[in-house]
């Protein structure tokens, strides 16, 4: 399942200068003048102590300790994080870091999902990957989230990484299975290749048959999201020479019956499986159908469960034996009706993770509430994705799983009626939320029941959800709701907000609480000049800052780029150049060390 | 008086002969319509009923690639079209697309659109020459396995049997595009 968009620590701090404070040198080590130890011996010996912290956030404390640390901690990590692939130049990375394993880089803000950006934006892999080619010939894993990567640059990552173990792309675009090929052919120390929600071109390359004929080190395969036929007969071979394989994910192109096969093969060492199709071809059954639950029964140690593209829901029930042994469970790409559902939640005692459609509607999700109380995250997908659809899920099924589920976690749910009841009933019943995101499709609804705005209910959530860090908000919400994000959302890092609030006092509220807050994204909000103004004193603690079809000047955009020079302020216009618009369509801004960014688009303008 | 006439002649059209495509095709991603939407919403604050009904860009917030795996009611005459969706590719460009033909309503919609998007232009079409006046030839290969012109057959017929565009380039496509 695809990462969420956390990170648990504060910026890492990429600055070229170590900052240095005389008044701190007791027990630094000064470079100049004659010392005790000579700098190399406490350098080593440093290493071998800072070789041992793992956690981002502790190595960004230890390299602001003194220079020498700075510079240890920059040899010993080896797992970077860059939350914005615009913060800073490759260049600089390999500058400061020169012992890297390990790389995650994020690219385009999530807002460029829902079509607000248009293609071609950038978040390029290119220049990172020529950059590390020649800086860690030792690079082990790769993890992309919504970057735009091309098969030249898989080409060139096979080539440049003897010893590369992980790929790991999530959300993104721009290459096809024959850069997949490549990555196979030549990556043979591989252990994961995951492909997650990405969009891969069919080049009709035969990209299985390309992995290596010797016994593989794969652990992890995940091609869920490739559109393209795959030669069957391949993949049962790499299967059968995978001893290490623990997770595999197929794509819609492979048959109920495949599957059965695969699992013969493999199954007792599988933990997690993507069903693909789970349907059958036009088979004619000479003696009966074929017996799918004894395949699912050599599944003892299965404990997540997703696929089912195009599900045959009569074929459904042939994954109960693996139920009990569940701790995630995906079925949002099927649509399941609640009779269908009822048996198999049932059984699922141990879910922790449980991703769905809502055509299980609100009798579903009371048997959810009724059965796993483990339950850590939920996500309720519409099958109707429009606003004026039939909500088959609502408050109910909402407050079902809030008195049944108290551990929960993290939440998201697709509705088109909801009550601030609901809410604040959540609010007290799951102190443990982190992660609220509730979707009211209907733009502006209010409470269905008294009419009112939603703004209690959240105001709720805020205030009771003391570990709450990331919050997407919609309905009809007042100022008044953001006056409490403000006051009471302490720990909030990450707020999605729609159509929502009645004026620049409401992203005032925000700006001007919410102490934690590093990723904001606005959209269609009536928020102007003076909202965006009374953030200022933040913005280089943040990550970014989203705002498309809201209230803002040029001229303000332009004060905002000019009083503060390390953020990078991007306007994103539309097809049609009108120099009289009164407002700005999209802006974009987000701090950076290298300054603005070279492969800009033509419809993007940096301030 | 023979000069519009002649005009009239070589102007672009596609389609059934006598239908008139004058619809715009969204394909531009950053269209108005959130901010009308949003100032007429701000007058009608007070009401609860919903707003309207036309779909708004990227709302609700659902991935496309969700939107469009999701599985389509099997089995049930629904009757709603999820969309055509079939894959373009353009001689050249670095990727492919993939786009709904049913959200077109005629064959100028549709290359108007694939205009925008690849960034090229299309040439004019006749019956009989194909498209002229360009290096790029709009093409679809149908459910036989055939590459065809995009344009030759009424565009029901069109949206049934089309797998895949194809734009092509260069000496491939004179062969193509002039004429059978």
């Amino acid at each position: 399942m695809p990462e969420d968009d956390e990170d648990q620590s504060p910026p890492s701090d990429l600055r070229s200068q170590p900052p240095c404070s005389p008044n701190k040198s007791r027990n630094c080590i000064s470079s100049s003048s004659s010392q005790t130890f000579p700098d190399h011996v406490l350098e080593n010996v440093l290493e071998n102590v800072l070789q041992f912290l793992d956690s981002r956030c502790d190595r960004n404390a230890a390299s602001l300790v003194c220079k020498l640390w700075w510079k240890v901690e920059g040899l010993t990590r080896s797992e970077v994080f860059i939350g914005n692939c615009y913060a800073l130049s490759p260049a600089r990375l390999t500058q400061r870091f020169k012992r890297v394993r390990s790389l995650l880089l994020k690219g385009k803000p999530r807002f460029a999902d829902f079509n607000l950006m248009p293609p071609d934006w950038g978040a390029n892999f290119a220049p990172w990957v020529s950059t590390m080619a020649k800086a860690y010939p030792w690079l082990e894993k790769v993890d992309l989230k919504r970057m735009f990567v091309t098969d030249d640059d898989l080409a060139l990552l096979a080539e440049s990484f003897p010893g590369f173990k992980e790929l790991v792309l999530v959300c993104c675009e721009g290459f096809g299975t024959s850069g997949i090929a490549v990555v196979a052919n030549k990556c043979r120390k591989l252990k994961v290749l995951d492909l997650i929600e990405s969009e891969v071109t069919d080049d009709e390359v035969d990209w299985v048959s390309c992995f290596p004929e010797d016994v593989t080190c794969l652990e992890s395969l995940a091609f869920d999201c490739v559109e393209a036929p795959i030669n069957f007969k391949a993949l049962e071979g790499l299967v059968g020479r995978s001893p290490s394989l623990r997770k595999l994910r197929l794509n819609r192109f492979v048959s109920l019956e495949e599957l059965r096969r695969l699992l013969l093969l493999g199954a007792p060492q599988l933990t997690s499986l993507g069903t693909g199709s789970f349907s059958r071809g036009d088979q004619s059954d000479e003696q009966g159908p074929p017996d799918y639950a004894a395949a699912f029964r050599a599944c003892k140690s299965v404990v997540c469960l997703s696929g089912f593209r195009e599900l045959m829901p009569e074929y459904l029930p042939a994954i109960l034996p693996v139920c009990a042994n569940l701790t995630s469970l995906n079925f949002s790409y099927a649509n399941i009706s609640p009779d269908m559902f009822k048996p198999i939640i049932h059984s699922c005692h141990k879910l922790q993770i449980f991703w769905a459609l809502d055509s299980i509607c609100d009798e579903g999700l009371q048997a959810v509430a009724a059965t796993c109380k483990e339950l850590r995250e939920l996500r309720i997908f519409p099958f109707d994705p429009r606003e004026d659809s039939e909500g088959p899920v609502s408050e109910l099924g909402l407050q079902a799983i809030s008195e049944g589920c108290r551990k929960l976690e993290s939440l998201l749910y697709f509705c088109q009626r909801m009550t601030n009841a609901a809410l604040i009933a959540m609010s007290h019943n799951c102190p443990e939320l982190t992660v609220f995101r509730l979707c009211i499709m209907g733009r502006h609804r209010p409470d269905h029941v008294t009419g009112k705005a939603m703004d209690e209910g959240f105001g709720a959530i805020v205030k009771n959800c003391k570990k709450l860090t990331r919050l997407a908000v919609s309905g009809l919400l007042t100022d008044q709701a953001f006056r409490y994000m403000g006051e009471y959302g302490k720990l909030i890092r990450t707020l999605s907000v729609a159509f929502a609030g009645d004026s620049d006092m409401a992203l005032r509220h925000v700006l001007e609480g919410c102490p934690r807050l590093q990723k904001l994204e606005i959209r269609d909000s009536p928020f102007g000049d003076v909202a965006l103004r009374s953030g200022m004193h933040r913005y280089y603690n943040m990550r970014f800052v989203w705002m498309s079809a809201c209230s803002l000047s040029m001229g303000c955009c332009k004060d905002v780029a000019r009083a503060m020079p390390n953020l990078v302020v991007e306007v994103i216009g539309s097809d049609d150049d009108d120099e009289n618009r009164e407002f700005v369509d999209t802006l974009y801004m987000y701090r950076s060390l290298d300054g603005p960014r070279k492969d800009a688009p033509q419809f993007v303008t940096i301030l | 008086m023979d000069e519009f006439v002649n005009l009239k002649a070589t102007e672009l059209r596609l389609g059934l002969p006598g239908t008139n495509n004058v619809c715009e095709e969204r394909v531009s991603c950053n269209s108005n319509n959130n901010k009308r939407a949003l100032q007429a919403d701000a007058e009608n604050e007070t009401e609860t009923s919903p707003p309207r009904k036309t779909q708004i860009v990227g709302w609700p917030p659902v991935r496309s690639y969700r939107k469009n795996n999701v599985q389509t009611k099997k089995n049930e005459s629904d009757g709603e079209s999820q969309g055509i969706y079939v894959k373009v590719s353009m001689d050249g460009a670095p990727y492919l697309r993939k786009i709904d033909l049913s959200c077109y309503k005629g064959y100028s919609d549709l290359l108007k659109a694939l205009e925008l998007m690849f960034e090229f232009s299309v040439g004019e079409y006749s019956e009989r020459d194909g498209y002229k006046g360009s290096d790029f030839v709009p093409t679809y290969e149908d459910k036989d396995g055939d590459w065809m012109l995009i344009g030759d057959v009424p565009w029901e017929m069109f949206e049934c049997n089309c797998k895949r565009l194809r734009i092509m380039k260069g000496s491939e496509a004179k062969c193509l595009g002039s004429g059978v």
